[in-house]
C-alpha cells in the first residue's frame, strides 16, 4: 500500500449557499431582529457563511455598553500610566495594568487613582456579563430552546465573581482582587499560589484542572469520531440518538474495540457539557476556600494525606535560622 | 500532493523555530531531588562559561612582611587599619588603588596628595567606612561569606562605584491626577527580571528590615495579615536573587512549598544570612554616607546607591566562582596581634 500524505484541512471544505435562513418568527418589540443578511466567504471557512440577522435588544445593548465602559476604563488608565504616550502604550501593553486598591482601604471606596477605577471597571464588567447572561437565557427561551448555554455561561461568571467580588468580600479587602492586565494578572496568580502555600495542593484546583484537560480530551475524541464517520452520515448526531445508523454503530464499535466502552450520541454531549461546566465551578470553590478557610494548602494536604510522602532529600536540609538561638531578624 | 509536502515542511520548520526559542540548546539539567519534584537546576553551559570568564578574581599582590611597627604608630589619622605592619598597609593601599581608583587619579582619588592624613575628600571618608564594613563582613558575617571572605574587589571590580546597585525607584511617572497610579509595578523592570512585579522591592526589604515571609505556618487561616501585595514584593526580591545568582528557585527552595524549611536545600540558610548581611551593609554602612556625598552621587530620590545580591554575585552562585578573596588579604579580616 502506497503511503499518501492526505492534507487534513482545519477549514470547512464545503460551503453550501442556499436561500437565506431567517429563523422562526419571534415577538417583535422595539428592537426586532435586524433584517440584514450578508454572506462572508471567510466566515464560511470556519463556520456558517451567513452573517445575520442579529438581535441585540435592550439587554444586549446595555451589556455591550457596560462592556465598552469597563474596557475604556481599563484601557485609558493603562494609557494614562504611560503618560498618554502611544508608542509606550503599545510597547508596554502586556506589562500594564489597572490595579485593585491597596490593602489599607479594606472594603471602602478608595480615591479613583488608588483603586477607585478598578472598582468601577469591575462593576461595569460584572454588569455587562450578567446582562449578557440574561440575553443568552431570554434568546434561548424565545427560540423554544433549552437553557444549557446560559447555565454553562453562568458557571464561568461564578468563577469571575468569586475572584473579583465574593472572595475579596469575605476577606474584607478589595486588595485581594485580581488586577486587569496581561502579565500582572499572571503574576497575581503566581503570588496567590505562593501566599497560600501552593495551589496545586488545593483539591478543588486539582478537580478543576481534571475537568479542564478532560474537556479538551473529550472535545478532541468527539470531534475526531464524528469526522471519522462523516462519510456514513455521522454528522446527523441528534437523529442518531434515537435512530442509530451505520455511522453511529461503527463509531461505537471503534471505541468498544479500543477502550471497551463507548459513549452514545446523547451521552457524549452530556459528558462534554458537565466537564466544561465543572471546570469553573470546582475552581471557584477552591478559590473561595483559599485564605477564608485554608491558608496553606501544602500543610492542609500533608495533614489530610493528600500530599505524597517522598524519601528524604539527597542533601542535608536547611534549618530555619529564625528558630536557632540568638537569631537575628 | 506537492502543496501537502510544502505545508508539512513549513509546519515542521516553523515548529522547530518556535520550540527552539531564543536560546541555543542544549541547556544542562541537573537533578537534585527525588524524581517528579522538579528539584534541580537548568543552566546553559555556554552562559555559565561566559559568566565565569567575566568573574575572574584579580591577581593578588605579593604578600607583605607582617613584622615591624604598626601603621597606627607610623602614620597619622589611621583609624581602621592601625593593626597592620607598614608593608601590609602600603600593600593594601596599592591594592585598593588597583581595585577601584580611576587610573588617572590613583592615590589622589581619595587622598589629598599634599597631606595623606587629610580627611577633606569625601572619598577618603567613604573609604574609611567601607574598610570598617569589609572587616565587619569578614568577621561578623561568616554565616554568609564563610572563610571565602570579601575584599573591595568583590563589589568594585575596577570601578570607583560598584556597577550593580539600587536606588529608591518609584518607577516611571504616569499622567497623574485622578488616573490610576502604577503602584510601583507593571513595567518591565530589569531589577526584577523584566516581570511586572514591584520594581523596587529593595528599599523596603534590603535597606529596611521589612518582613519577607508571606506564607502561613498552619494549614487553616489564623489571621496571617500578609497580603497579595506583600507577596508580590517578596516575589520581586526572589526574582532578583535568582537573576543575581544565576540560579533557579530550587537552588534554595523545595519545589512543593517555598515557605517550608523542612526539605529546603542548605543554600537557603546561607541566603537567609545574606539578606540580613545586605541589610546590615545598607543600614549601618552605606545609607549614612548619603550625608557626605556630592549631589551627582545621589539618585533622583536623593538617596545613594545601595547594595543588593547582584552587587557581589554578578550572576554567579558564589562571587568570583567562590575564589578565596580573604586568603590573600588577611589584613581585611579580624584584627591580628602583632607578631
Amino acid at each position: 500500500m502506497a503511503f499518501v500524505i492526505d492534507y487534513q484541512n482545519i477549514f470547512t471544505r464545503v460551503q453550501v449557499r442556499g436561500p437565506d435562513e431567517v429563523g422562526p418568527p419571534i415577538d417583535t418589540g422595539i428592537y426586532s431582529r435586524s433584517k440584514t443578511i450578508r454572506h462572508s466567504y471567510w466566515a464560511g471557512k470556519i463556520g456558517d457563511a451567513q452573517i445575520g440577522p442579529i438581535y441585540l435588544g435592550w439587554f444586549g445593548s446595555a451589556s455591550l455598553l457596560c462592556g465598552i465602559v469597563a474596557f475604556e476604563i481599563i484601557g485609558l488608565n493603562m494609557w494614562a500610566s504611560v503618560n498618554w504616550d502611544p508608542v509606550q502604550f503599545v510597547r508596554q501593553l502586556f506589562w500594564l495594568a489597572l490595579e485593585p486598591p491597596a490593602p489599607q482601604y479594606g472594603l471602602s471606596f478608595p480615591p479613583l487613582a488608588e483603586g477607585g477605577w478598578w472598582l468601577l471597571a469591575g462593576f461595569f464588567m460584572t454588569l455587562s456579563l450578567l446582562l449578557w447572561w440574561v440575553r443568552t437565557y431570554r434568546r434561548a427561551r424565545a427560540l423554544g430552546l433549552g437553557t444549557h448555554v446560559a447555565w454553562a455561561f453562568a458557571a464561568a461568571i461564578w468563577l469571575v465573581l468569586v475572584l473579583g467580588f465574593l472572595r475579596p468580600l469575605l476577606m474584607g479587602s478589595w486588595s485581594e482582587g485580581v488586577p486587569f492586565g496581561i502579565f500582572p494578572h499572571l503574576d497575581w496568580t503566581a503570588a496567590f499560589s505562593i501566599r497560600y502555600g501552593n495551589l496545586f495542593y488545593n483539591p478543588f484546583h486539582a478537580l478543576s484542572i481534571t475537568f479542564l484537560y478532560g474537556s479538551a480530551v473529550l472535545f478532541a475524541m468527539h470531534g475526531a469520531t464524528i469526522l471519522a464517520v462523516s462519510q456514513y452520515g455521522g454528522e446527523r448526531e441528534i437523529e442518531q440518538i434515537v435512530d442509530r445508523g451505520t455511522a453511529s454503530e461503527r463509531a461505537a464499535l471503534f471505541w468498544r474495540w479500543t477502550m471497551g466502552f463507548n459513549a452514545t450520541m446523547e451521552s457524549i454531549h452530556r459528558w462534554a457539557w458537565w466537564f466544561a461546566v465543572l471546570t469553573p465551578l470546582t475552581g471557584g470553590i477552591g478559590i473561595l476556600l483559599t485564605g477564608t478557610v485554608v491558608d496553606n494548602w501544602y500543610l492542609w494536604a500533608v495533614k489530610h494525606d493528600f500530599a505524597p510522602v517522598y524519601p528524604p532529600p539527597p542533601y542535608t536540609p536547611a534549618v530555619d535560622p529564625l528558630t536557632l538561638p540568638g537569631a537575628t531578624r | 500532493m506537492r502543496t501537502a509536502s510544502t505545508c508539512l515542511t513549513a509546519l515542521v520548520l516553523t515548529s522547530a523555530l518556535l520550540l527552539s526559542g531564543c536560546e541555543r540548546p542544549p541547556p544542562a539539567t541537573e537533578q537534585t531531588g527525588y524524581r517528579g519534584q522538579s528539584m534541580g537546576s537548568v543552566a546553559n553551559p555556554r552562559t555559565l562559561e561566559m559568566r565565569e570568564a567575566a568573574n575572574q578574581p584579580p591577581e593578588a599582590q605579593p604578600a607583605a612582611d607582617p613584622s615591624g611597627p604598626r601603621a597606627s604608630t607610623l602614620y597619622q589619622n589611621v583609624k581602621v587599619l592601625g593593626d597592620l605592619s607598614e608593608g601590609e598597609f602600603i600593600r593594601l593601599m596599592a591594592s585598593m588603588t588597583e581595585w577601584l581608583a580611576p587610573a588617572d587619579q590613583s592615590c589622589g582619588y581619595c587622598h589629598n596628595l599634599d597631606n595623606l592624613a587629610d580627611e577633606s575628600k569625601y572619598q577618603y571618608r567613604v573609604a574609611r567606612q567601607m574598610l570598617i564594613m569589609t572587616r565587619s563582613l569578614n568577621t561578623d558575617w561568616k554565616s554568609h561569606v564563610g572563610e571565602t571572605g570579601v575584599t573591595c574587589y568583590t563589589c568594585h571590580r575596577g570601578n570607583a562605584q560598584p556597577q550593580a546597585t539600587f536606588r529608591q525607584d518609584p518607577g516611571p511617572r504616569g499622567a497623574g491626577g485622578f488616573t490610576a497610579s502604577r503602584q510601583g509595578q507593571n513595567f518591565a523592570a530589569m531589577a526584577v527580571g523584566s516581570t511586572s512585579l514591584p520594581n523596587d522591592p529593595f528599599s523596603r526589604l534590603l535597606a529596611y528590615a521589612g518582613e519577607i515571609r508571606v506564607s502561613t505556618p498552619t494549614a487553616l487561616a489564623t489571621g496571617n495579615p500578609r497580603t497579595i501585595q506583600d507577596t508580590e514584593m517578596t516575589y520581586g526580591l526572589m526574582i532578583h536573587m535568582s537573576e543575581g545568582l544565576g540560579v533557579n528557585c530550587t537552588f534554595c527552595h523545595n519545589s512543593r512549598n517555598f515557605g517550608q524549611w523542612g526539605d529546603s536545600p542548605p543554600q537557603r540558610a546561607t541566603a537567609f544570612h545574606g539578606i540580613r548581611m545586605v541589610r546590615d551593609i545598607n543600614i549601618r554602612h552605606v545609607q549614612p554616607l548619603a550625608a557626605i556625598l556630592p549631589p551627582e552621587r545621589l539618585g533622583p530620590e536623593g538617596d545613594n546607591a545601595k547594595v543588593f545580591c547582584t552587587t557581589c554575585h554578578n550572576g554567579q552562585p558564589k562571587p568570583m566562582g567562590g575564589a578565596p578573596m580573604l586568603q590573600n588579604y588577611p589584613e581585611l579580616g579580624a584584627v591580628r596581634p602583632a607578631p
